[in-house]
């Protein structure tokens, strides 16, 4: 097994490991937890190609993965945020409890 | 394939396994942050420092803290007693068991073509200043403005709609 | 001669690896590193603890202690001792294994981020390429286990000091980065090593610390009330305001386990304090350059205990803040002039060498200060108080 593969595996396996969580929990933060988790699944995949392969000098898994966080960031901060103001209208963050579109 | 790998990776993955599975929303979030400080400790062993920092800094200092602030201003720090029913649960956990299978088998099934070994790239931070500030400067720009509209909007979004009409 | 002490530690740890077998080279490398600041920063906080009670006796006309050995200096010894034989009571509710964690992970990350510290002339942990990173990324770990101390004790007093620290930490956090965001710009390097190696040059007899210049001094002062509000330190010491919420996030904490809290508390004061001096104030390198022959830590710890007299000063010098004006301070006052700092230091990097520059960039920090706080002062934050019961 090359060590490319392995950096794969892993993040594949947390990247199954956020998608479980998102689906499985029905709790809204612990939901963008988990998006989170895929989103870093993917950053570990940039890294890793951007390590062993053919042209790192170009640095573009590295800058991808700098983008990719600060928009993680800033998905975070608004996500939790629209949880905040969902919580004040409906006084629960389950995600079964949203289920009408009226006011 | 390094021992430091394989113990770096077991943090990681009982990081975030465990915040993805625990009951109480404050170990979910403390478990998660375990699971992307390995994550922060995978980036530097792939030689990528400066990532690594960042990582860090943006999930540990402020992902963390605000998913922190989240759960104390929802009040959902108890332990949750309705959870969803178990085969609800099972199909979840089934649906991503086939997506790592899948995945598994188009690494392992790809593992010939992959590069197998290579020099470990030198960068410094001066190099991905530069690059930022030249070939990447476009992207830059949207990001600072995307970074500014989250704040202002996630400002409005969270403030208190009485206090916001006074 | 002067050259062999500076050196001459790092000649010591020369000579003992040279009877090493080169298979535990590195092992033995990094913990002959480590140790030296391992022993010497915790000696550093007990010299401080007595220090600031001492002084802070001075300033409020009483002796502080004076029991203990000669003059009281033995007093952190009995307190060690003291806590350490001190019961370990932990609350019935409380959350055992995050309750045991939070106090390890602070002394932890505290020691951490001496690793970019260079404390003399070649004598740094690890040299990283993004080393005021590191030390940020690190830092801003505290936040978190300050926040576990509070939850886990599951007391609303904990819990409320806790909410207050985390709030004010992460504001002051970004004052405190953007501040060092104009050294980093003016050495182009995230290297602390390479950033005092730049300020330890002289033109005639004067060094080129960056706080010789507007911008350096503003982000020094910047720097520096962000790290007094960082540590949790009077004036900004709501985390732990002892007449409200008696002490904040560690109130169910005893024994053994307070002191480690205490410890990381003084051990992140002292390493935001080198950073400042790293940043700012050269490093090891000496004010003047006909005083270089005194070895390279010496001054480092020299400015470093400055720095802590000057913390000490203005703990027994100011009254605490209030919440709102603690947050209206960062967000209205120390954001927006640190800003300004930045795009100064800017217009001090493209103009020529000269009086100009100095004019010109003194000015824009002057006219930023002055209106910013006058905005702070029309929407009356900082209004006189008065006492409507007392008089």
């Amino acid at each position: 097994m090359s060590p490319l593969s392995g950096y794969l595996l892993l993040s594949a396996l947390l990247f199954s490991i956020g998608l479980a969580g998102a689906l499985t929990r029905r709790n809204a933060i612990l939901v963008l937890i988990g998006i989170e988790l895929m989103l870093n699944a993917a950053n570990l995949n940039f890294i890793a190609f951007w390590r062993y392969g053919p042209n790192p000098a170009a640095l573009t898994g590295v800058m991808f993965t700098i983008f990719s966080i600060s928009v993680a960031a800033a998905e975070a901060a608004v996500g939790l945020s629209i949880i905040l103001a969902v919580y004040r209208h409906s006084k629960s963050i389950n995600l079964d409890a949203m289920n009408s579109m009226k006011g | 394939m390094t021992i430091s790998f394989f113990i770096i990776a077991a943090i990681t993955i009982v990081g975030t396994a465990a915040a993805m599975s625990l009951k109480n929303l404050v170990h979910c979030v403390l478990s998660l942050t375990l699971g992307l400080v390995g994550l922060a400790l995978l980036f530097l062993l792939l030689g990528a420092q400066f990532v690594g920092f960042t990582q860090i800094l943006v999930y540990v200092g402020a992902v963390a803290i605000l998913a922190v602030f989240a759960i104390m201003m929802t009040r959902s720090a108890e332990p949750m007693t309705n959870l969803p029913p178990a085969s609800f649960r099972l199909s979840g956990v089934l649906i991503a068991a086939t997506v790592f299978a899948v995945l598994a088998w188009a690494i392992s099934s790809a593992t010939r073509s992959l590069p197998s070994q290579s020099s470990q790239p030198e960068v410094s931070v001066n190099q991905i200043g530069v690059a930022l500030m030249h070939q990447f400067v476009l992207p830059l720009e949207v990001i600072g403005v995307l970074l500014t509209a989250a704040l202002v909007g996630a400002a409005i979004l969270a403030m208190d709609e009485t206090g916001a009409s006074r | 001669m002067p050259e062999i002490i500076d050196q001459i530690f790092v000649l010591l740890k020369h000579w003992l690896m040279g009877y090493v077998p080169s298979l535990l080279k590195p092992v033995v490398s990094a913990i002959l590193s480590v140790v030296p600041v391992l022993l010497a920063f915790p000696l550093l906080f007990a010299i401080t603890t007595v220090l600031e009670r001492k002084g802070l006796g001075r300033m409020q006309n009483r002796y502080g202690p004076n029991r203990v050995g000669p003059f009281g200096f033995l007093q952190p010894m009995a307190d060690g001792i003291k806590s350490l034989t001190k019961e370990d009571i932990i609350p019935r509710t409380a959350d055992h294994l995050v309750h045991l964690l939070a106090p390890v992970v602070i002394v932890i990350a505290s020691f951490l981020v001496y690793a970019v510290l260079p404390i003399g002339r070649n004598m740094v942990i690890a040299n990283l390429n993004a080393g005021v990173l590191f030390f940020f990324a690190v830092g801003s770990m505290v936040e978190l286990s300050v926040f576990m101390a509070g939850w886990s004790s599951r007391s609303k007093y904990s819990l409320l000091g806790a909410m207050r620290a985390i709030a004010q930490m992460i504001s002051y956090e970004i004052p405190l980065v953007l501040a060092s965001i104009v050294v980093i710009m003016a050495a182009g390097s995230l290297s602390t090593v390479t950033i005092v190696n730049l300020q330890a040059t002289y033109t005639g007899i004067f060094p080129h610390w960056y706080v010789f210049t507007p911008w350096g001094l503003t982000g020094f002062i910047i720097f520096m009330i962000a790290a007094t509000a960082e540590s949790n330190r009077c004036p900004f010491d709501l985390p732990e305001g002892e007449s409200e919420i008696i002490a904040g996030y560690y109130i169910e904490y005893s024994g053994f386990k307070f002191a480690l809290f205490f410890l990381g508390e003084y051990l992140g004061m002292f390493a935001t304090s080198a950073m400042a001096i790293t940043l700012f104030l050269g490093g090891w390198a000496a004010p003047f350059s006909f005083l270089t022959w005194i070895p390279s830590y010496v001054w480092f710890f020299a400015k470093l205990l400055a720095l802590i007299c000057a913390f000490i000063w203005i703990r027994g010098t100011l009254p605490r803040l209030r919440m709102d004006q603690l947050m209206n301070f960062a967000w209205k006052f120390m954001l927006p002039l640190s800003l300004i700092n930045i795009f100064a230091a800017g217009v001090w990097h493209y103009m020529p060498a000269g009086a100009s520059r100095w004019l010109v960039v003194t000015l824009v920090i002057a006219v930023a200060c002055v209106l910013l706080s006058r905005g702070l002062r029309r929407n009356q934050w900082f209004h006189v108080r008065t006492y409507r019961f007392a008089s």
